[in-house]
């Protein structure tokens, strides 16, 4: 790339900033529409329950109630993936946790709409609930879901790359550990809230703070029986997702529903409490995993489980239990690689995709897990992981293809900003340095439904006035999705970002983008945008070469002008460039597209972990522990994420601090927890729920590696995710440098320092943590040879038989998303 | 009597400069007749408990979370919000500040944001950074990891100072 870029790679403002902090940005709750109604949900009480009778007739009595809606009018299911639609609109024969809605009402306002819901009788005949990974692999009855490929395991995966076995017998030293990481949940500061607005000729718009219009436009079309072209989703700007609006929700059908039946808008807006019910973050995680090393640490086989709580629906649940297997052969060699992953369904709320998708976990206990192993070894827990980085250009144990690679700049840089060498080990008790890497997709690989079509869509239109409209699918959730496309449009078209104006994340106007998922949107929208602006541009150079008598390419674009290089002051402005080739080729527009190569991997459930690139983080963290009160503070954190090429740093920085201070909140607070027995969420409130504030945020030091990736735009790597992923297991093994013990268990609560102290202040051993993982029988293993061994990505051996769904939710493929 | 068969009474304040009146159910709180009945949807709601303080306005001067004043206690007082206040000559350098140093992501803490950074500067217009964290730890913010917040306030509070003469 030449240095002569005059947009990417320069802190420039968002292009939606201003909007933001004069409060004038229109999230889904601040829209009114005349002669709107207000609609409420009811939700179950019980955690599992038959649904016997629902009698609403109470409730359509009152005075200002225009519709009530039960199961009965949403006979079709849904759901994120094709292998588990297993979700109804509203509850139609059982409710499956405390929350799950069974009815909805639309009223005049609000408080109508509240005391009509509470008017709803509803009949329960509660069922046994199953509560645990422990619960659901010991009672296979009564079945949450009647689909799952085991009682109340949803999912049972098993593959080998390799031969583990034969590296466990090849290492010189083999070491196991436990960990369990609790569930937590995003966050997100906006409530969720849809809007649905009918429109005269049956159709009807949606409104809707989700991440993903587009898989909301396929999901509502379906279970509303209409053809997709009458129904419209309009993504507002998101106040926060981070992956926990990335579900088509049942509320935002139900609006749907009910605009249609009352001839209304109707807006719902969750709130707090039933925010914590939508969830789908975090899955909590049991893991184990052995790991077979030589001396010098090189890993000659790792063998991993994983037990998956995945709540009451399936949502991203089978993408989320791949995940938990998939990235663990992408920071360090690994020779030969098992994965066993187990999903329980239980009684609480769904869980699913938050930042970082099912990786933090396992990504933990690898890193807390090799710490031990330096240990043991004696080496430096940083050396050792140097010597052993994955190769640029290079394919992993499961067929990941991995491009650039800036780890080694990322781990060199950590360690001596933060002194690693003169202080690791040698501070005094109660204060120490613990260290992580990591790697995550810059956007999955494959869609999440089969299709051979584009992952994201921009097209542009060029006004004679010199403006330009971008069109394209994608999201804005603060991330800074819109000023990526007007970006990287304004570098190649010679204009200021200001003079673009962005139209986003609209089913009727824009392009198809998948959403703000898996991390695809500077990497996927950015290089579709490149290609319909390199296509305007063509365009203008074609027709300003041909009236200024210059060869197009002697003609360059910038300041607002295309003009000639060899002679600058001869030249049109960037207006008249605009009108000179509406004159030559008619009405200007251009599109782009971009889809992610093909991957290597072959086998069932490869669609789980291939990316067009990945990106690495390395941490360093300081921590302060006290010793009589088991507290833990993080003052200083060294972070260097390899992002390939920063398209504006000041917004990159930004993803990188925004995922620290939500990888801290994971490792030393939140807990998305429930009472025992009863499935009743603890603390469905922000009061209760403890996440970090100004008071626990530390000093982060943030430095940028910019190792340009060939399949990014400008090189360009996620930024967004990875850098989550190393806080827990870097403030885990700095507390074991501060104190001497080992918490195996996230969140690190002061009770569980002070145990684990305690345990070895009475001679056992200082740690506290799970000691054992159930017993599940496992399908035999999808065997995929290495790249080493020969192998082309295929099974050799193990496809596994079909898993017994409903006929109407049967997958075409193997399942995939990030 | 159920909640939304209450009879609606009548409230009077002064926002954002100019009287209005309105009429609510008793029992509304003031976010709900600044956003639904006034349509000035800049102040927030995110968890209606005062914890997070997006629904941040003046009342009487005072850095409030509106969603835990009932309306009958606007009555007579002066309420701002972010509209009135983003304009106000001491105000535009902070608003400006959250946008050069990206202290705003998804922006639907940042009205509180600003007004909370608005309270602290015109009381301390030099702040520590420890007085910063304290005075901006009743707003949370899941997207920015607070540092950014941090840097704008700083660039606010020099840029203030710097415009100080002209400004109080």
């Amino acid at each position: 790339m030449s240095d002569d870029l005059r947009v990417i790679g320069k802190p420039l403002l968002k292009v939606d900033a201003r909007a933001k902090v004069i409060g004038a940005t229109r999230f889904a709750d601040d829209l009114a529409f005349p002669r709107m109604a207000f609609a409420r949900l009811l939700r179950s009480p019980h955690a599992h329950a038959l649904v016997k009778s629902i009698d609403v007739s109470k409730a359509l009595a009152l005075e200002g109630v225009y519709a009530v809606v039960t199961g009965e009018e949403f006979p079709v299911p849904f759901g994120i993936l094709p292998v588990s639609e297993d979700e109804h609109a509203l509850c139609r024969d059982k409710v499956r946790f405390v929350g799950d809605p069974v009815a909805a009402v639309a009223a005049r306002d609000e408080w109508i709409a509240e005391e009509a819901a509470n008017a709803i009788a509803v009949t329960y005949e509660p069922l046994p609930s199953i509560l645990s990974i422990e619960q659901a692999v010991a009672k296979p009855e009564p079945r949450i879901h009647d689909y799952a490929d085991e009682g109340n395991l949803h999912r049972k995966l098993s593959m080998e790359f390799g031969d583990v076995e034969r590296g466990f017998a090849e290492a010189d030293h083999v070491r196991e550990d436990f960990f369990f990481y609790e569930g937590n949940t995003h966050l997100p500061m906006e409530q969720h809230c849809a809007v649905a607005v009918p429109d005269p000729d049956g159709k009807v718009a949606i409104y809707s703070s989700t991440q993903t219009p587009h898989y909301l436009h396929k999901a509502a079309a379906k279970v509303l029986g209409m053809p997709p072209s009458h129904v419209r989703v309009i993504a507002t700007p998101n106040g926060g997702g981070f992956g926990g609006k990335s579900d088509p929700f049942n509320h935002e059908i139900v609006v749907a529903k009910l605009a249609l039946l009352t001839g209304r808008p109707v807006k719902i807006t969750l709130n707090r409490e039933e925010v914590f019910y939508c969830h789908r973050g975090r899955h909590p995680v049991l893991m184990w995993v052995r790991t077979g090393v030589k001396k010098d640490g090189a890993i000659t086989g790792m063998h991993f489980r994983s037990f998956l709580d995945g709540g009451a629906y399936g949502s991203y649940g089978v993408a989320s239990t791949y995940y938990t297997g998939a990235l663990q052969t992408v920071t360090y060699k690994v020779k030969n690689y098992r994965f066993e992953g187990v999903r329980a369904f239980t009684n609480k709320p769904p869980c699913g995709p938050k930042r970082g998708h099912g990786t933090p976990q396992p990504r933990t206990l690898l890193e807390v897990h090799l710490d031990k192993l330096a240990e043991e070894l004696a080496l430096d827990p940083i050396d050792m992981r140097l010597a052993h980085l994955v190769e640029p250009n290079s394919v992993t144990a499961n067929y990941l293809s991995v491009g650039s690679i800036g780890l080694r700049q990322c781990i060199e840089r950590v360690r001596d900003e933060s002194g690693w060498r003169e202080r690791f080990r040698k501070l005094p008790r109660g204060r120490g340095l613990g260290f992580a890497a990591s790697s995550y997709l810059s956007g999955a690989g494959l869609p999440i439904y089969w299709n051979s079509m584009p992952h994201s869509g921009v097209q542009l239109k060029l006004d004679r006035g010199g403006g330009v409209t971008c069109f394209c699918g994608s999201t804005e959730i603060g991330q800074g999705s819109d000023s990526v496309l007007a970006y990287v449009v304004a570098e190649v078209l010679g204009i200021d970002p200001f003079d673009i104006r962005v139209v986003t994340a609209d089913t009727d106007l824009t392009p198809v983008d998948l959403g703000s998922y898996s991390s695809r949107v500077t990497l996927m929208t950015g290089n579709a945008a490149l290609q319909a602006a390199g296509r305007a541009r063509e365009l203008l150079v074609e027709a300003v070469g041909a009236k200024l008598g210059v060869p197009k390419g002697r003609l360059g674009l910038a300041g607002r002008r295309v003009f000639d290089t060899e002679k600058p002051e001869v030249g049109l402005s960037f207006a008249e460039a605009v009108q000179c080739a509406e004159s030559k080729f008619g009405t200007l527009g251009t599109v782009g597209s971009y889809t992610p190569p093909p991957s290597k991997a072959k086998y069932r459930g490869g669609g789980v972990g291939p990316s067009p690139a990945y990106s690495y983080s390395a941490m360093v963290a300081e921590v302060e522990c006290d010793p009589e009160t088991g507290w833990v503070t993080v003052p200083r954190i060294w972070i260097a994420h390899d992002c390939g090429r920063a398209l504006n740093p000041l917004l990159v920085i930004g993803q990188v601090e925004g995922s620290v201070y939500m990888g801290l909140g994971e490792v030393l607070m939140e807990a998305q927890v429930f009472r025992n027995n009863l499935g009743v969420h603890r603390q469905p409130s922000l009061l209760e729920y403890k996440s970090p504030t100004t008071l626990e945020t530390p000093d982060i030091k943030t430095y940028l590696i910019e190792d340009p990736d060939p399949n990014g735009p400008y090189g360009a790597k996620e930024a967004g995710q990875g850098p989550l992923l190393p806080v827990m297991p870097a403030v885990l093994n700095a507390v074991y440098d501060a104190l001497g013990v080992r918490v195996d268990e996230v969140p690190l609560n002061p009770q569980r320092v002070l145990e684990a102290l305690r345990r070895k202040a009475d001679g056992k051993p200082g740690r506290v943590g799970p000691t054992a993982i159930p017993r599940v029988v496992y399908p035999d293993p999808i065997r995929v040879p290495t790249p080493w061994e020969g192998g082309d990505g295929r099974a050799v051996a193990g496809e596994p038989r079909k898993s017994q769904i409903p006929s109407q939710a049967r997958a075409r493929n193997p399942i995939t998303k990030g | 009597m159920p909640v939304a068969r209450a009879a609606k009474i009548e409230v009077s304040f002064t926002l954002n400069g100019a009287p209005v009146t309105v009429r609510a159910l008793p029992m509304a709180r003031l976010l709900d007749v600044l956003r639904e009945d006034l349509r000035l949807t800049g102040t927030k709601e995110g968890c209606g408990e005062g914890e997070c303080g997006a629904c941040s306005v003046f009342l009487n001067g005072r850095l409030v979370t509106s969603c835990l004043v009932p309306i009958m206690q606007a009555e007579g007082a002066r309420v701002e919000t972010i509209e009135g206040v983003a304009d106000q000559p001491d105000v535009v350098p902070i608003r400006e500040a959250f946008v050069a140093c990206n202290g705003s992501q998804c922006g639907i803490c940042t009205p509180g944001m600003i007004l909370a950074t608005t309270a602290l500067l015109r009381a301390r217009p030099n702040p520590a950074e420890t007085e910063v964290r304290e005075a901006l730890a009743g707003n949370l913010c899941r997207c920015t990891g607070y540092v950014k917040i941090f840097e704008a306030v700083a660039r606010a509070a020099e840029a203030r100072r710097g415009a100080a003469g002209g400004v109080r």
